[in-house]
């Protein structure tokens, strides 16, 4: 999933304070997961903002509402709902969600409610971690499943740099050095002579290196 | 005049009603402050993070919540998940720059206890030195 985090509450409030009525949006897609932007978070912030405001000695009237995804028109289209009921938008959903209303809805004024961090995914309860860099070329099929490019702090492909020390990366003792569980977790599977080649230099054009990318299925465009 | 503060307690079946049901002659006979509103609960843990600001939205100078100890809570988890939602609304308030003690979490023996007393008047003290709440300053 997409983690993301609420961004610190004054901050939002900077960006509301000049209007009357703020429509607060939750997503109920990857951010409803990570409880970072779903009904329960829409409903604090939305509680948050008007605390905030009454702070500094103005009212603040908050809209809710939450929608399926905010990263298809279709369910962009569902904001036609409030017409009228807002002068400014906070999106709770993750900045493609923010894109999208900015994309779709010339004149609204949509400003983000959650800093978009990572994709990853929760091994326990309230902790989420970095998985998939995204990196448009999958190397997991050579590293046993383990993403070097996300999960390397140096993105390293051929293996551990001089800081792994007992397993841990060198940027913090917390971190699993993941070259030392790409080394240990092919030995279990005993494919670890497979660590002997040599990965050629790799093209990152797929990155977004290259600019913002677009990916396209003839079988599905209508 | 002096000022009264609005305080709203949120307390479980077992440290409220339980305390409300062994003293027959009133809490307030023992010194349990009058202006102190108990919203009972089945079990601290449930209580929302948005009902904890809703309180302070309805005018409230302070807030808290009183549970079971840690390790004996009636439904396990339910007093430590409330510590974490009331640590989650000391951290808001901070943010907006309003005190965080204006908020507190009391882990308390069950039934009829001093301590249950002390907290209540632990948090009119403290509120009443900290002041009416500032999101009562509504100018506009």
């Amino acid at each position: 999933m997409i983690v993301a985090k609420r961004k610190p509450i004054a901050e939002i409030v900077e960006m509301v304070k000049d209007f009357d009525r703020v429509l607060v949006l939750g997503c109920r897609g990857c951010v409803s997961v990570c409880s970072a932007g779903g009904e329960r978070e829409v409903e604090i912030l939305a509680s948050l903002l008007r605390l905030g405001c009454r702070k500094a000695g103005k009212k603040l009237q908050t809209v809710t509402g939450t929608l399926v995804r905010q990263c298809d028109k279709e369910y962009i289209d569902e904001l036609d709902e409030w017409d009228g009921q807002y002068d400014a938008v906070v999106s709770m959903a993750c900045g493609v969600g923010v894109n999208f209303i900015a994309n779709l809805r010339s004149m609204v004024r949509v400003y983000p409610g959650v800093n978009t961090t990572f994709m990853g995914g929760s091994m326990e309860q309230g902790v989420w971690t970095e998985q998939c860099a995204g990196c448009g070329n999958c190397v997991l099929h050579l590293t046993g499943g383990l993403c070097p490019v996300a999960r390397c702090a140096k993105s390293l492909m051929n293996g551990p740099c001089g800081g792994s020390v007992n397993g841990h990366c060198e940027i913090n003792k917390d971190v699993p050095c993941i070259w030392q569980e790409i080394h240990d977790r092919l030995g279990r599977l005993n494919r670890q002579d497979e660590l002997l080649s040599i990965a050629p230099i790799r093209d990152w054009s797929t990155a977004g290196h290259g600019g913002p990318r677009t990916s396209l299925r003839d079988d599905l465009t209508i | 005049m002096s000022f009264i503060p609005d305080i709203q307690a949120f307390c479980c079946h077992y440290t409220s009603q339980q305390s409300c049901a062994e003293n027959h002659g009133g809490l307030q006979e023992d010194g349990f402050p009058e202006n102190i509103t108990i919203n009972r609960l089945s079990c601290s843990g449930m209580i929302k993070v948005s009902a904890l600001l809703q309180a302070f939205e309805n005018g409230a100078d302070g807030v808290y919540v009183a549970g079971c100890p840690k390790d004996e809570c009636h439904n396990i988890m339910g007093s430590q998940r409330a510590a974490k939602k009331v640590a989650a609304v000391k951290k808001a308030l901070a943010e907006l720059d309003v005190e965080p003690e204006r908020i507190e979490m009391y882990h308390l023996e069950r039934g009829l206890s001093p301590q249950f007393i002390a907290a209540g008047q632990e948090m009119e003290a403290r509120i009443k030195e900290l002041g009416p709440s500032p999101f009562k300053g509504e100018k506009k």
